[in-house]
């Protein structure tokens, strides 16, 4: 009876442990959405869709640097998006259990975890240096590569799941192969496959550390690809650490507005993706 | 099947030539997709082959100026040009072991609770909440880190801490030094928030692999919660786990923004964890667009060429560990 009573207690402490520590958790989530929210809607205004990034002291919005933003991260999703979906269907669908297919899941695990600094020194050695200065395509081309390893892995894993009996199908009709992929396999991932592309532009949306040696920043607007080119993520780093009120509240706003996309977009992905496993 | 394809071919030839065209450009097109889609394949090596590469190349003069003794030397002068790469290594370092240290524990205590205790109706929203807080971008928890965490680190954490570990003779000097907010300490503390939901997350998706029969039985001969925890579920998804927490380490020595905020950028080594310090990730991130002169700008790049090898390392480690566990599992 002892032992029992000790074993008991030991189980009730570490299972108080883990439900004190989810609490402590959850408690520091909701303390930075909080503090996001508080900080991010005071300063939130017609102005910061309106206006360009204003000089210290003076009065402006982010507008440059939103426009910047959805630029780069639109160019470069439609750079990556199809190259990943492309070399996945090649893993999920020719290579399979080929040398050259099993080194490239392992290579594209590694990319899709490797420091996203250290690309956008790759893009400075390969576009910037040459060019012989900073422009907005070397940030398309880094967000381009690390959008890539995230389509590439959700849409093998996607099509994974498609059943063989349908590409078995489709191909006893006489379908060619590619019509067998095109036609059948990738219309039963779709949902999957979109899903992936929302998570990998939510995850470059956030970006900052490619960036900033690659399209650098620009306090003005601009729509040339051959120049600097302001991005929120690039404007909320050089804001935060400034020591302006204004520029400092900007970069709150900043904050809230790049989170709010980010978690849309997961949302929409989740509901993408459960709206498919309930068919 | 393309034998047979090719006899219809040849067969459906002799009655309409049209239609032979037809198979012959659809044969053609499955060459020129299956081809593609191999090419997209070898870009994710030569993708990798070029990071290397470029890095490499962008690091000769420095491996030239310096050899070795860049990876021992603490020396970081712009001014006498002289670099050294030991106190952004060590600052990685003992980041990432700070960070983990509490991830690991807190990750994997959340993912306990998700499956073994949460009830049923709390379960989906507590794991949506984890999953959407690991997707976001680390400049959030940089901007917190730097603007809340920092203020209060320095008020009530760091001052405690000196009070509690001051008179202890070896611990006094782990925490000397007046607080002040911005260190290794605050940054390894970001680093573990933003790790944690990203452990949890997925060790809560390893631990729910496990069959419930194994767990059922386990309870049926009377184990309590703790044991089933400790003896069935751990045991069984030590794959994953391990798997999960490297792939959450790797994530720490690479993280750039939530770091860069609050570590202060000194290039020193000093032996408290409440001084400034800096990491490889923060340096380039804070130095590169400054960095005037070829061996600046090369012992930059040297630095990320360090940090690419190490968290290559893990990441290939954690794999192929993987893959070993998996074998003797399979035995």
């Amino acid at each position: 009876m002892e032992r029992f009573a000790s074993r008991r207690r030991s189980s009730a402490i570490m299972m108080g442990l883990s439900t004190g520590v989810t609490a402590f958790g959850l408690v520091f989530l909701a303390l930075i959405l909080g503090t996001l929210l508080w900080k991010g809607l005071a300063g939130l205004n017609l102005a910061v869709f309106t206006q360009m990034t204003p000089p210290p002291g003076g009065k402006g919005g982010l507008l440059n640097a939103i426009a910047g933003s959805l630029a780069m991260t639109s160019l470069g999703v439609i750079v990556g998006a199809p190259l990943g979906m492309l070399a996945g269907t090649y893993l999920a669908e020719y290579g399979r259990y080929s040398k050259l297919a099993s080194l490239v899941r392992f290579i594209n695990d590694i990319l899709l975890s490797a420091p996203s600094i250290v690309i956008g020194l790759f893009v400075y050695q390969i576009i910037v240096a040459p060019l012989g200065h900073f422009s907005a395509l070397a940030g398309v081309v880094a967000l381009a590569i690390l959008v890539v390893p995230v389509v590439v892995r959700t849409t093998e894993d996607m099509l994974l799941l498609v059943p063989a009996p349908l590409r078995e199908a489709a191909a006893a009709l006489g379908l060619p192969r590619s019509h067998v992929i095109l036609k059948v396999a990738f219309r039963a991932a779709r949902a999957g496959i979109i899903t992936g592309v929302l998570l990998a532009i939510a995850r470059v949306s956030g970006e900052t550390a490619p960036l900033l040696f690659t399209s650098l920043n620009n306090q003005f607007w601009s729509s040339n690809l051959n120049a600097p080119m302001a991005s929120l993520p690039a404007v909320i780093f050089q804001f935060a650490l400034s020591p302006y009120a204004d520029w400092q509240q900007l970069a709150w706003t900043g904050a809230l507005l790049i989170t709010l996309t980010v978690l849309t977009l997961s949302v929409l992905a989740r509901w993408l993706s459960a709206s498919r496993t309930n068919k | 099947m393309a034998d047979v394809a090719m006899g219809a071919a040849a067969l459906v030839e002799e009655r309409s030539p049209g239609r032979s065209k037809a198979l012959a450009s659809l044969k053609f097109g499955d060459l020129v997709f299956g081809r593609l889609t191999q090419a997209a394949a070898a870009l994710v090596l030569l993708i990798l082959s070029g990071v290397i590469l470029s890095l490499l190349l962008g690091a000769i003069p420095a491996i030239r100026a310096f050899g070795l003794g860049f990876l021992v030397s603490e020396q970081w002068n712009p001014v006498t040009e002289k670099f050294g790469a030991l106190a952004p290594i060590i600052g990685t370092v003992t980041t990432s072991i700070i960070a983990m240290a509490i991830a690991a524990p807190v990750g994997v205590g959340i993912a306990v609770f998700l499956t073994e205790l949460c009830p049923q109706a709390l379960r989906r929203p507590i794991g949506i909440a984890i999953e959407l807080l690991a997707g976001i971008p680390s400049i959030i928890y940089g901007i917190w880190g730097l603007f809340v965490l920092a203020p209060f680190v320095q008020a009530y954490v760091e001052p405690a801490i000196i009070a509690v570990f001051g008179p202890i003779p070896v611990l006094s000097s782990v925490f000397a030094g007046p607080p002040y907010g911005i260190g290794t300490l605050t940054a390894g503390f970001v680093l573990a928030i933003m790790v944690v939901p990203f452990i949890a997350a997925v060790s809560r998706d390893v631990f729910d692999t496990v069959p419930p029969v194994l767990k059922e039985s386990a309870y049926g001969i009377g184990c309590t919660s703790w044991e089933v925890v400790r003896r069935v579920v751990i045991p069984y998804t030590r794959v994953g786990l391990i798997g999960g927490m490297m792939l959450g380490l790797g994530r720490a020595l690479g993280e750039t923004m939530a770091v860069t905020f609050v570590i202060g950028n000194a290039h020193k080594i000093t032996s408290s964890l409440l001084a400034p310090g800096t990491t490889i990730s923060a340096t380039i991130a804070n130095e590169f667009t400054e960095a005037d002169g070829q061996l600046y700008t090369s012992s930059l790049i040297a630095l990320a060429l360090i940090l690419f090898v190490i968290t290559f390392l893990v990441l290939a480690a954690a794999r192929l560990m993987l893959a070993r566990l998996e074998r003797q599992k399979g035995r």
